[in-house]
């Protein structure tokens, strides 16, 4: 790096700190918002991702995941008659009222699933056991809306649309999308707490045998039951996605701020770096004057810009990350993986050097004949 | 002596149709290894833009430009660095130092230009720090110093790349009598000690007395009888 960039960077401390400020807005910005969008991303389909589930099927018309209506369960019969299906279990996925013990009531999702197989159920428990939900009224909550929910130790109940639950384990990550935590419990408590009845389910969840071929039985099944859809696990998460995250506005309206981040933040370095550039307009003169080429005067500006975008990077990346860690106990989540915030540098250099763009064709036209004027 | 600059039947315009200005118009002029030319002209005359041309840092319209034989005229804007940082050294009326960098930087950073490695580059600006008597400033801003001792770090940095001729626009203009004489002896000892060719531009009597030979210029043109061998 030359001396010269480092240096004239420097040299100015107020235009580095409006150049840092701008550079370190802009990527705060683009980090929460793409932060937000794979939060998204991760929590509008984790429900499908971790259910295990290899087939899920449905009555007709299913817009996402949590837009299901109800089936006859006795489907699953006809669903186990076609070769290559192991196992196919009711599966029930609604919205519900969660009443608080101070009487206000909470969106949920409640997650009815088979206890047996356990296809669908909470991917990681950290208080609690799977089997308590054997028992009457018995719901498991994810630890991350214990207080959204009121709940504050094991053995609590609450109310599901009017009906007794009692809270007997704690999952982590099942984080929803939506401002609805899902509540776990048994397909046998879910009929109950969503007024299914008793042979009605909203999926049939199915796993294959081992060696069957995906497409090939979702063919079969679609062939053996022309009243229901069948989707492939991966079908089912990216429908899902789909729909909350693209159709909905959500993940569009994220990926716009990242986009008016990136917008502000060239804008605003690109001020600060052409005001600079045309402060030390007569020092380029003079550098073209003793024979420096255009080459050389590019790779000052962009040395300059690529620094600007180290020093801005730097201390953006560990503000995001605070963000990032703020977010945590709220309703959305905002993932900055290291994949992201590596890319993230890579965005702050290219943005600061489209941003010097304007600077060394400044640079570069100015006629060294500058230098003899006093 | 050896000629380094040989300029024939120059011509320089700006602007074009009847806007344009005739800044030069048919120069001859050579200048010599070893002395001290002074050009001189009321301001407007055209001595500047004859000095941007000399040292191409300006193309002319027309006739011809040779520096040590090279023909500059016609050349391509690309070839133009290459050719100024081979031959010239230049030292401005305003010092033009680099006001973010050290004393030593400043002269270093016209070797790294030359692609010399930065700590020999360094090694060197000292030298040619201590040779006009700024050892013990080479670590100071370009702020710190008086006019006299920012001129001379400019001619530290217009020696750097050991060029054969030096361009000088009123070298003396923004310093008191003593500075001025300090710097017009250095500058006398590079052409009359070691052979470089030294051409000024200056409305500065002062400079007169140092000067091989005054070349006066008006309205863009030499006239025969003013240029004078200086007493």
């Amino acid at each position: 790096m030359t001396v010269l960039a480092v240096k004239n960077l420097l040299h100015d401390k107020v235009r580095l700190v409006v150049t840092l400020t701008g550079i370190i807005f802009a990527l705060v910005l683009i980090a929460v918002q793409l932060g937000l969008f794979l939060g998204f991303l991760e929590t509008s389909s984790n429900i499908v991702e971790r259910s295990g589930v290899d087939l899920w099927v449905t009555a007709p018309g299913l817009p996402h995941v949590n837009g299901g209506s109800a089936q006859p369960e006795r489907r699953r019969y006809k669903v186990l008659e076609v070769p290559g299906v192991a196992k196919a279990e009711p599966y029930v996925l609604g919205f519900g009222n969660w009443k608080l013990p101070s009487g206000a009531k909470e969106s949920v999702q409640v997650v009815g699933y088979d206890l047996e197989s356990g296809m669908g159920g909470p991917a990681e428990l950290v208080a609690g056991s799977g089997d308590a939900l054997r028992e009457d009224d018995s719901v498991i909550i994810d630890e991350h809306y214990r207080k959204k929910l009121g709940v504050t130790a094991l053995g609590q109940t609450a109310e599901i649309n009017d009906m007794r639950a009692r809270v007997v384990g704690y999952t982590r990550g099942m984080l929803s999308f939506t401002t609805a935590p899902y509540v776990f419990t048994s397909f046998k408590h879910s009929q109950r707490y969503m007024k299914l009845d008793r042979d009605q389910t909203i999926f049939v969840v199915v796993k294959l045998a081992a060696g069957a071929e995906t497409r090939a039985v979702k063919r079969a099944l679609k062939a053996a039951l022309p009243d229901s859809e069948v989707f492939t696990n991966q079908e089912m998460a990216w429908k899902t996605k789909s729909y909350w995250v693209f159709s909905t506005g959500a993940g569009i309206t994220t990926l716009m701020g990242a986009a008016l981040g990136l917008l502000v933040g060239i804008v605003v370095v690109a001020q600060t770096i052409y005001a600079a550039t045309m402060d030390h307009l007569r020092e380029f003169g003079t550098l073209k004057a003793i024979g420096a080429t255009n080459r050389y005067l590019y790779r000052v500006i962009v040395e300059q810009a690529v620094l600007s975008a180290t020093l801005g990077y730097s201390v953006a990346v560990v503000v995001a990350m605070l963000v990032v860690n703020a977010a945590r106990n709220g309703d959305a989540l905002i993932l900055l993986p290291p994949r992201v915030a590596a890319g993230l540098f890579g965005l702050a250099v290219l943005m600061c050097i489209s941003a010097s763009a304007i600077s060394i064709r400044k640079a570069t036209r100015i006629d060294p004949a500058i230098v003899f004027r006093a | 002596m050896k000629t380094v600059i040989e300029i024939r039947s120059l011509e320089k315009s700006y602007g074009s149709g009847a806007a344009q200005v005739r800044a030069l118009e048919g120069v001859n002029l050579d200048v010599q290894a070893g002395e001290v030319l002074a050009l001189m002209g009321p301001s407007g005359s055209g001595k500047t833009t004859l000095l941007s041309i000399m040292g191409c840092i300006l193309q002319a319209s027309g006739g011809s430009v040779k520096v040590n034989g090279r023909e500059v005229v016609g050349l391509r804007e690309s070839e133009l660095p290459r050719i100024r940082l081979t031959h010239f050294g230049f030292i401005f009326q305003s010092f033009n130092l680099f006001p973010a960098l050290t004393v030593r930087e400043n002269v270093a950073i016209a070797l790294e230009l030359r692609g010399t490695p930065r700590r020999k580059a360094r090694r060197t600006a000292d030298r040619l720090l201590a040779d006009v008597g700024l050892a013990d400033k080479v670590t100071r801003q370009p702020a710190d110093l008086s006019g006299g001792q920012k001129q001379r770090v400019a001619i530290a940095r217009a020696l750097a790349g050991d060029p054969q001729i030096i361009l000088a626009d009123e070298p003396t203009a923004a310093l008191d009598s003593a500075s001025g004489k300090t710097v017009m002896e250095i500058l006398s000892s590079l052409a009359h000690d070691r052979g470089r060719a030294v051409v000024i531009v200056t409305h500065d009597p002062r400079v007169l007395g140092y000067a091989d030979r005054v070349v006066r210029i008006a309205d863009g043109r030499i006239s025969a009888e003013a240029e004078e061998q200086a007493a």
